[in-house]
């Protein structure tokens, strides 16, 4: 630690940034396809030493075929604030969170959401469990490391949301957190998380998380369970690149084939959480190639299964990741 | 004739090493044996390297691949965001602040 003892200082590097990725997606469900082109801006904007506001962003068109008969498509645009936050670091392991934040429930939601991060267009099904129906919080949260050694580090993060109907500031009141355990030299991480809806019916929402990426490879292994009262499901996902044939900047190791495994469970016939109706399975097979100067290609192949039918997906995109100040500043 | 151009092959390289180490003085590069002084420091400054690559690796790209660089001016934005985002400790936070700015 002695080492570090003089701060770094960070003046002069804390100009705000614009970040975030631009992209066009397609989905081919039973012989129809649609077009998705996104935008999905990010801004983050530190105020003095100790206070970063962040804010995200998603401007969506939609094309999809009329159906019935008729030729053309549909139109339509969505664009929807996903969080805007002040974050206060107060101590170095005490961070204080006030504004519209993602639910801190399980991984998903705060990590994987961005388009230029996830391996699969589609969220997981089970990612709308324990994410109070809007998937961002109003109203407070307390997050940080509460332990961090060399050998294992523990975090956690705790929130309250209040109730708003407000445009763009959805949400439900509720409250919860979440606890991870992780050993760096293993690159082992597991987690659990809690949350009770606190409006309408009260309901608990569980959930748990194990993430593994071994060390000198580039595999990942992300794996979550969520349960809710009326179901419950997991998924596994996987995905390689190799370091073999001239690291992963060769034209090999931009490979990425990606895998997912997920099955849903129905507890009862109250199909209110966003969970499909019936029992299901699904499995993802994805192959992306990650171009140079952040662009990815993401291909990928579902099958799902449930009594109701079983359907194939197929999906296509291309994301650019844009990261570059928000202004022209001094050099 | 074959002579001449023997001499002024030889000129050219003559004249392009004096600007290569021209250019390597204006630059600073060193000229001399480094003194221990200043070993220990381009050492110190490697391990802070290492630490703060470590970090990274540790940390952001579990979940994101590195971006293929960013002006120097939001590195000090970009720790701070994942320092909440994935709750740095102080010292990752400086070693990673470091590995952006060696």
């Amino acid at each position: 630690m002695a080492l570090y003892a003089p701060a770094h200082s960070s003046f002069g590097q804390d100009a705000p940034l614009i970040s975030g990725g631009m992209g066009l997606f397609t989905d081919t469900n039973g012989g129809n396809t649609s077009y998705f082109p996104i935008i999905e801006p990010l801004l983050a904007a530190p105020l003095g030493m100790k206070v970063l506001v962040e804010s995200r962003a998603d401007l969506l068109e939609s094309f999809s075929p009329k159906g019935a008969g008729q030729s053309g498509y549909n139109h339509s645009h969505f664009i929807g604030l996903n969080f805007l936050q002040g974050d206060y670091i107060a101590t170095p392991n005490f961070t204080i969170v006030g504004g519209e934040f993602l639910i801190p429930f399980n991984t998903y939601n705060e990590r994987l959401t961005p388009i230029w991060i996830g391996n699969f267009q589609d969220a997981p099904l089970i990612f709308p469990l324990g994410l109070l129906s809007s998937s961002s919080g109003l109203g407070g949260m307390a997050r940080g490391n509460a332990i961090a050694r060399n050998k294992y580090s523990i975090s956690y993060s705790y929130f309250y949301s209040t109730r708003s109907g407000a445009e763009q500031f959805t949400s439900h009141r509720g409250t919860g957190g979440r606890v991870s355990f992780y050993l760096p030299e293993q690159r082992l991480e597991a987690g659990f998380s809690y949350d009770r809806l606190l409006q309408g019916t009260h309901e608990n929402f569980y959930g748990a998380h194990v993430w593994w990426e071994p060390k000198n490879t580039a595999f990942r292994l992300r794996s979550e369970f969520g349960r809710g009262q009326h179901a419950e499901g997991y998924w596994v996902e996987a995905d390689y690149r190799t370091l073999a044939f001239g690291g992963l900047n060769s034209a090999i190791g931009r490979i990425e084939p990606v895998f997912r495994i997920q099955q849903t469970f129905r507890l009862d016939t109250m199909a209110s959480d966003g969970l499909p109706p019936e029992n299901t399975e699904r499995a993802d097979f994805g192959l992306d190639y990650n171009l140079p100067h952040n662009a990815r290609v993401f291909t990928s192949y579902a099958r799902q299964f449930s009594s109701t039918g079983n359907q194939n997906v197929w999906e296509t995109g291309i994301v650019y990741h844009f990261l570059f100040p928000a202004w022209k500043g001094k050099k | 004739m074959m002579r001449s151009n023997y001499w002024l092959f030889a000129v050219l390289v003559l004249a392009w090493v004096s600007a290569l180490a021209f250019a390597a003085q204006k630059n600073g590069a060193p000229v001399t044996a480094p003194t221990t002084k200043t070993f220990v420091a381009a050492k110190h400054s490697l391990q802070q390297q290492d630490e703060g690559e470590r970090v990274f690796q540790q940390n952001c790209s579990r979940c994101h691949a590195s971006p293929e660089g960013f002006p120097p001016r939001i590195s000090g934005t970009i720790v701070r965001h994942m320092r909440v985002r994935a709750s740095l400790s102080r010292h990752d936070e400086e070693a990673l602040l470091h590995f952006f700015n060696p």
